[in-house]
C-alpha cells in the first residue's frame, strides 16, 4: 500500500470522534466485522489509527477505497465547513429525460476529466436518490491534492446541487459545467443560500422546515401554561399584547423548529437619508454602502424568540423573516 | 407598624417580561407574611381599558430599563407621557440593570441620568439577572413603596426624594 494512503487513512481517522470509529468502519465495509471487534478502542487515537492503518495495509487498500471512507466522514459527522446552495435550469422546452445514474456518474467523470487532468473523483450513493461526488484536485504536473477536496451533493430528482468549495476555487466553472452536462441541465445559477449546516439547507429548498407542525403543537401548550404565574399578588396588565405578540410570532415563524443557519447578512447600497439639510453625508447622490451582518448559533430560532423576549417589537422586518420562504441568506438591498 | 387592611401597589414597567416576573416574584416572596403587596407588571402605557374597574391607585411604579436593549428604552420614552404627574412627587423610579456588561451597552449611561433628572425620579441600577442582586433590589424597592404607601408614619414619598436629592444635584451641575 502506498505511503500517501497511508497516511491519508491514517489522519482522516485521527478527525473521526472515538465513539463513531468502528461505525463509520462499520459503514465503510472495508474491514471484515471480525476485525472491527478486535480494535482496541480503549488507547489513545494515535494507537487506534495506526492499528486500523495496519489492517488495512495487509489488504491493500488503495486511494479509491481511502476516498470512500473520506466521503462517509464527512457524511456522518458535522463538519466546519460552508455548504453553498445552486440552482440548476433547463433549457425552455427542453423534456424531462428520465435520470439514470450511472450514466450520470459516467458523464460527469468524463467531461471532468476531460477539461482538466489529474482530478481524483469518488461517488457515493445515498438514500432519497442522492449522490455525493468527491473531487480531489490536481494540476497537469501534479497528482491530485487529497487534502484539497470540493463536496457536491446533488439529489437526482430535484435540479439543486449543494457544494462544499475547497481553498482551490480556479475549477468552479468547470465543476459547474461537469454538473451540467451529467444532469442535461442549461445552466446553473449560484443562490444567495449558505450555511454549515448541510441539513437545515435541504430542510429550506426542499420546503420540509414546516412539516413538524403536528409534533410541535402540543409541547408548545403545555410550555405556555407552565409560564403562567400563578400567584394571585402579581398581575400582568398586557396580557392581550403578549398574546398579539405571540400570534404575530407565530404567523411569522410558524410552530415548528427553524432550521439552522448561523448567519444572515444585507448589504445595502441606498442612499444615505437624513433629515438635516447639513453634515458631509446629506444629500449625496452616491449609494451609502454598509455591509450588516447578524450572527448567531442559531440564527432563526433567535430572531423568532426576540419579540416574545421584549427586545423588538412585533412584527419583525419582512427581510428577517422571509428568510427560510425565500431560501436566501444573503441580500442585496437598492435604491427602489 | 402596617396597617393590616391597606396594602401597598407597585407597577412595574419594562419591555423585558422575564425580568419584571422574576424582580415580581421576588417581592411578594420576600413579602411573605409581613406586608400585603400586589404587584402590576406592564410593557407599556396606556394601559388597555378593559380592566379599568379593577385597577387600585398604584403607589409607586418603577420603569425597567436594561442597558442592552434600545427598545427598552424606547418603550419607557412612550409611555412616560402616560403617566400623571403628581406621580412624580417621589412614586416614580427607574431601575437600570445590564450594567455589569458594559461593552455590550447600547444605551449611553448620559442618556439615562438626563432621562431621571428630567423627571426628577429616583435612579436606581442592579444587575435583575443575578439572584443575590435581584434579591437587594427588591428589599429597597419594598422599602420605598411602604414609604410611598404612606405606611411608614411621618415619611411620605416626597421627603425620600428631597433626601435623595444630594444625588441628584452634582447631575444637574454638570449638565
Amino acid at each position: 500500500m502506498d505511503e500517501i494512503v497511508a497516511e491519508f487513512i491514517r489522519r482522516t481517522i485521527l478527525k473521526i470522534p472515538l465513539a463513531e470509529v468502528v461505525k463509520i468502519l462499520r459503514i465503510w465495509n472495508f474491514l471484515p466485522e471480525s476485525q472491527l471487534k478486535t480494535l482496541n478502542l480503549r488507547q489513545s487515537k494515535e494507537s487506534v489509527s495506526q492499528e486500523v492503518v495496519e489492517l488495512c495495509k495487509k489488504k491493500h487498500a488503495s486511494m479509491k477505497e481511502a476516498a470512500i471512507l473520506d466521503i462517509i466522514y464527512h457524511q456522518t459527522c458535522q463538519i466546519k465547513k460552508i455548504w453553498i446552495v445552486y440552482k440548476m435550469t433547463k433549457a425552455p422546452g427542453e423534456e424531462v429525460d428520465l435520470f439514470d445514474m450511472e450514466e450520470f456518474k459516467d458523464s460527469f467523470k468524463k467531461v471532468l476529466q476531460r477539461t482538466l487532468k489529474n482530478v481524483h473523483i469518488s461517488f457515493r450513493e445515498s438514500e432519497d436518490n442522492a449522490v455525493w461526488i468527491r473531487v480531489a484536485w490536481g494540476t497537469p504536473y501534479m497528482k491530485p491534492n487529497q487534502y484539497k477536496t470540493t463536496y457536491v451533493v446533488y439529489h437526482s430528482q430535484t435540479p439543486f446541487v449543494f457544494i462544499c468549495h475547497c481553498r482551490i476555487k480556479k475549477y468552479i466553472p468547470e465543476l459547474c459545467q461537469a454538473l451540467m452536462t451529467a444532469g442535461s441541465y442549461h445552466e446553473i445559477r449560484q443562490m444567495e443560500l449558505r450555511s454549515l449546516y448541510l441539513d437545515s439547507l435541504k430542510a429550506i429548498v426542499f420546503k420540509q422546515y414546516n412539516q413538524d407542525f403536528q409534533t410541535y403543537c402540543t409541547p408548545l401548550e403545555e410550555r405556555n401554561l407552565e409560564t403562567e404565574i400563578v400567584d394571585p399578588r402579581i398581575i400582568h396588565e398586557n396580557m392581550k399584547e403578549k398574546e398579539r405578540i405571540q400570534r404575530v410570532t407565530r404567523e411569522a415563524f410558524g410552530d415548528y423548529v427553524q432550521p439552522r443557519i448561523e448567519f444572515a447578512q444585507y448589504k445595502l447600497e441606498t442612499k444615505f437619508k437624513t433629515d438635516s439639510k447639513n453634515g458631509i453625508l446629506a444629500e449625496r447622490e452616491e449609494p451609502f454602502r454598509c455591509l450588516v451582518k447578524f450572527s448567531s448559533p442559531h440564527l432563526l430560532e433567535a430572531l423568532k424568540s426576540l419579540a416574545p423576549a421584549g427586545i423588538a417589537d412585533a412584527p419583525l422586518s419582512p427581510l428577517l423573516t422571509c428568510i427560510p420562504h425565500k431560501a436566501m441568506n444573503y441580500f442585496t438591498i437598492r435604491e427602489k | 407598624m402596617l396597617c393590616p387592611e391597606r396594602k401597598g401597589y407597585a407597577k412595574l414597567l419594562g419591555a423585558e417580561e422575564t425580568l419584571l416576573k422574576q424582580l415580581a416574584m421576588t417581592i411578594v416572596q420576600l413579602c411573605e407574611g409581613t406586608a400585603k403587596i400586589q404587584v402590576h407588571m406592564a410593557s407599556c402605557l396606556p394601559l388597555p381599558t378593559d380592566r379599568e374597574c379593577f385597577r387600585p391607585r398604584i403607589d409607586l411604579i418603577v420603569f425597567v430599563l436594561n442597558l442592552h436593549s434600545k427598545y427598552s428604552l424606547t418603550t419607557v420614552e412612550t409611555s412616560l407621557p402616560h403617566v400623571d404627574a403628581s406621580f412624580f412627587l417621589g412614586k416614580v423610579c427607574f431601575l437600570v440593570t445590564g450594567v455589569r456588561k458594559e461593552p455590550h451597552s447600547s444605551i449611553h449611561m448620559d442618556t439615562i441620568k438626563k432621562l431621571a433628572t428630567t423627571y426628577h425620579s429616583l435612579l436606581l441600577f442592579g444587575d435583575l439577572e443575578v439572584e443575590c442582586f435581584r434579591t437587594s433590589m427588591a428589599q429597597r424597592l419594598i422599602r420605598i413603596l411602604q414609604i410611598c404607601a404612606g405606611h411608614v408614619p411621618g415619611l411620605s414619598a416626597l421627603n425620600l426624594l428631597s433626601m435623595m436629592k444630594p444625588s441628584l444635584e452634582p447631575i444637574l451641575e454638570e449638565m
